[in-house]
């Protein structure tokens, strides 16, 4: 196909492609007949036109053949000599699935296919030749905008020069505004013997390819305008533009952009790096963290006042330390948008196929999460909306039976809370059915009973190969149950909630740790051992009066805060370690929480807090239960980190009620 | 030292079996392991205990920024009481990609040994299982105990890699 210095070039045509047609989608759902913006228009052609100029020069044909086409169409909406109807959001979004295709099809190296695109090609032609675009059709060539690009005579007069006006400064002009294809006419130069330099004989026919307004190139003339015969006419063909040789790939895919991408450009400002990269810059982050902490605690030893500028430096360097640390961390941060945005248009589709009405209202889009933590939530998401759409949301018959506005509504959210992102997908449907999940359960042969609470029975469902949709409706189920959404969530440290109301609703809560990587601690002493608790885990700390403390039966002990009994954990006991037990209210206890349970932790001492790099210990061991990882203190040492949620789960399950 | 292993390479006339080891003692008995497995030899430092760990794990230390597992070879063999102090030694290995540290009672020193030094282990007599023992070696009036130190630590009862790892390995 092409040689390999353009190959290089495709991936990053792909991902542009691929970004291009993602916000092609978002803008073209907000549009509708009624609100259609010139500047929402106006996004949406330059990400068509990019991605034709892109596939043009690649020698993708069918793409780029297609995206003319589409272009074609945004461009006459754009100019207004087209009326936006239902019909051609429907359209276009569809040609945005079927470029996906084709790109798909161009990225596995197929050959180009173009049946995929016939279809909807032929529909395009025909909403453009429709009536609709008759009265479009005469005014098209006098358009103040060209696609393809414009076909310009110009022809000086033979004083040109005494005005002090240089051709070769025009020719170089309209260069900048796109690739020219410039003819000299030399039919009315004279032999050499007749020549008068300060003459003008020449004359030009250039082809602009680039889709600039006829005012950009009016303008480039405007000096000479009363000096020359101009002529100024659209390209009426916009043929393939001739596959350049790899060495000019550069050239030729600038000028394509520039016309078009630059203002999508300046909006991002981004560059693409590799993630290896960014990994490998998080890991020296935090060896220069660990450094920190040492040389701050070597320091603790000595006079502040004999080493005044040392603590000076060592505080500056601890700021600095700080600074980089969250700066590269943000490098990996993501908007919770990336996830979100693909569901407007599956809500949509979704909706369309089951015959139900629903708004989708999301909020928090700008909340920012971990690269790959949005990775791994964006299937688990999914299944939930769609869950939602199907199990929850009504048919609006139903729900106009119900007393409820016909159209549902489905609340995607995102939100930070402490040191957790939360999303929530939330629906006002019917909730979910306590009798049939019940009921589900014990055929099943899962130990259920009837005074359970709604939350011991919601939990239910995210038992293994329980279907909702065999539960709750008569939707066929898909295979993939709840269970999976939950495995996922809790691979990311993060814990998955459910509320529901029959009748009114229901919402899944998902709780994710902000990054995977670095984590504020509050570090304890037991012994000679020190221990990192989660920061966010962490509610108080206190030291319990005797009476605050009672011995139970079967339950070990528990601690009385506000009115509220804990199950009480020795950390010495739980941890296995050397030393004599102290009675609770002679040591501190940190009230600790996790999946909206408290627990108790009783320890010797509360050391301080400090921010602790996470390091694997199954590397060179093996997973320890309660332990989520370890980290190395300022002196050097290995310190555990509490895993708060297992230890919870562990023991607060009789006290749960 | 690594003049000495290209040597050995060169001229090792059995396949697979290396012949430079280090040795250690343990109790009364004299061991040896590949020299190729050991990283480097250290003090003991202070480990972080574990929970939920048999007692024949010390911890982990922190060994350059690395969370390495310390094993005590005494108590793993049940050689009484292991004594800690400032001679204490630990052997870092390098087994089947990971780090892990092994306390024994001293090292002594890098043995070669030729092929015809090394005669078949045999059934029963030392602290180590005969399934991880590959062989015998005597050196002049000296007794070496040569032991496959991958097998052994890569052992479901060493109890320091998961299940599935294991099975991986």
């Amino acid at each position: 196909m092409s040689g390999i210095d353009l190959a290089r070039f495709h991936q990053t045509f792909f991902d542009e492609s691929a970004e291009g047609l993602d916000a092609m989608e978002a803008s073209l759902l907000k549009l509708t007949p009624d609100s259609a913006d010139a500047e929402t228009i106006n996004g949406i052609f330059r990400a068509a036109h990019s991605i034709k100029g892109g596939a043009a020069t690649f020698g993708f044909a069918a793409v780029a053949d297609f995206t003319h086409l589409l272009e074609t169409l945004l461009d006459r909406l754009r100019a207004g000599t087209r009326a936006i109807t239902p019909a051609d959001i429907d359209v276009l979004l569809r040609s945005v699935d079927v470029l996906r295709s084709l790109l798909d099809f161009a990225r596995a190296g197929r050959v180009d296919d173009a049946t995929l695109a016939e279809g909807l090609s032929a529909e395009l032609r025909a909403l453009l030749d429709g009536p609709a675009s008759a009265a479009a059709e005469k005014t098209a060539p006098r358009a103040d905008r060209s696609a393809a690009g414009w076909k310009i005579h110009f022809a000086p007069h033979a004083g040109l020069f005494a005005s002090g006006n240089d051709p070769l400064r025009i020719l170089r002009e309209l260069q900048r505004l796109g690739e020219c294809r410039v003819v000299a006419t030399l039919d009315t130069l004279p032999a050499l013997d007749d020549l008068v330099a300060e003459t003008c004989y020449l004359a030009w026919d250039i082809e602009l390819r680039a889709a600039c307004d006829r005012d950009d190139v009016a303008e480039v003339f405007a000096w000479v305008e009363d000096e020359c015969a101009l002529a100024i006419e659209p390209l009426t063909t916009a043929g393939p533009v001739p596959a350049p040789l790899p060495a000019n790939v550069a050239q030729a895919a600038l000028p394509a952009n520039a016309g078009t991408a630059a203002p999508v450009r300046v909006d991002s400002g981004s560059i693409r790096v590799a993630t290896e990269k960014i990994d490998n810059l998080v890991n020296l982050v935090g060896e220069l963290v660990i450094t920190q902490a040492m040389l701050q605690q070597l320091a603790g030893s000595l006079d502040p006042v004999q080493h005044e500028r040392l603590f000076t430096g060592l505080s500056q360097l601890e700021r600095n330390t700080r600074s980089i640390q969250e700066a590269v961390m943000a490098t990996r941060m993501l908007p919770v948008d990336f996830v979100f945005s693909r569901f407007p248009r599956m809500v949509r589709d979704l909706a369309g196929k089951l015959g139900k009405q629903v708004r989708l209202v999301t909020s928090g889009e700008q909340t920012e999460i971990d690269k790959g933590v949005i990775e791994r939530i964006s299937d688990p998401l999914t299944h939930l909306v769609r869950n939602a759409i199907d199990h929850g949301i009504e048919t609006p018959e139903a729900r106009a039976e119900a007393g409820k506005e016909t159209t549902g509504t489905m609340r995607l959210s995102a939100s930070h809370q402490g040191g957790h992102i939360v999303v929530e997908v939330a629906d006002d449907g019917r909730g979910l059915d306590r009798a049939r999940i019940l009921a589900k359960a014990a055929e099943r042969g899962l130990s259920v009973s009837e005074s359970m609470t709604d939350a011991e029975v919601w939990q239910l469902i995210f038992a293994p190969g329980f279907s909702t949709a065999a539960a709750l409706t008569d939707v066929s189920g898909r295979g993939v149950g709840m269970d999976v959404v939950k495995k996922n969530i809790e691979a990311l440290n993060g814990v998955v909630e459910v509320a529901s109301e029959t009748g009114r609703g229901m919402r899944v809560t998902i709780r994710l740790p902000l990054t995977l990587a670095i984590l504020d601690g509050m570090s304890v002493a037991v012994g000679d051992q020190v221990f990192i608790l989660p920061l966010g885990a962490v509610v108080e700390s206190l030291q319990p009066l005797p009476e605050q403390v009672k011995r139970m039966a079967q339950q070990g002990t528990v601690v009385r805060v506000r009115n509220e009994y804990l199950p009480l954990v020795d950390l010495r006991e739980w941890f296995g370690l050397p030393g004599t037990k102290a009675a609770p209210h002679e040591s501190i206890v940190v009230i600790v929480e996790a999946e909206s349970r408290k627990l108790a932790l009783q320890i010797d001492d509360l050391v301080g807090q400090q921010q602790v790099v996470i390091k694997s210990l199954e590397a060179n061991y093996r997973r320890v239960r309660g332990v989520s990882g370890a980290t190395i203190l300022g002196d050097g040492r290995v310190a555990l980190i509490v895993d708060v949620s297992a230890v919870v789960r562990l023991f607060s399950q009789p006290l749960a009620a | 030292m690594s003049t000495a292993t290209t040597e050995n390479t060169e001229s090792g006339s059995t396949v697979g079996m290396p012949n430079e080891f280090l040795t250690f003692t343990l109790g009364d008995e004299e061991y040896g392991v590949d020299i190729l497995k050991v990283q480097e030899i250290r003090g003991y430092d202070t480990v972080t205990k574990i929970p939920d760990a048999p007692d024949f794990i010390k911890g982990v230390i922190n060994l350059r920024g690395t969370i390495v597992p310390v094993i005590d070879m005494r108590l793993k063999f049940r050689l009484g009481r292991a004594e800690y102090n400032e001679f204490t030694v630990m052997i870092i290995l390098n087994v089947a990609r990971r780090v892990v540290g092994m306390v024994v009672d001293g090292v002594s020193d890098v043995m070669q040994l030729t092929p015809e030094q090394i005669r078949p282990a045999p059934e029963f007599g030392s602290a180590v299982n005969a399934r991880y023992i590959t062989g015998l070696g005597a050196l002049d009036e000296r007794m070496l105990i040569l032991v496959d130190i991958e097998k052994l630590m890569t052992a479901a009862d060493m109890a320091l890699m998961d299940a599935g790892s294991q099975a991986l390995q």
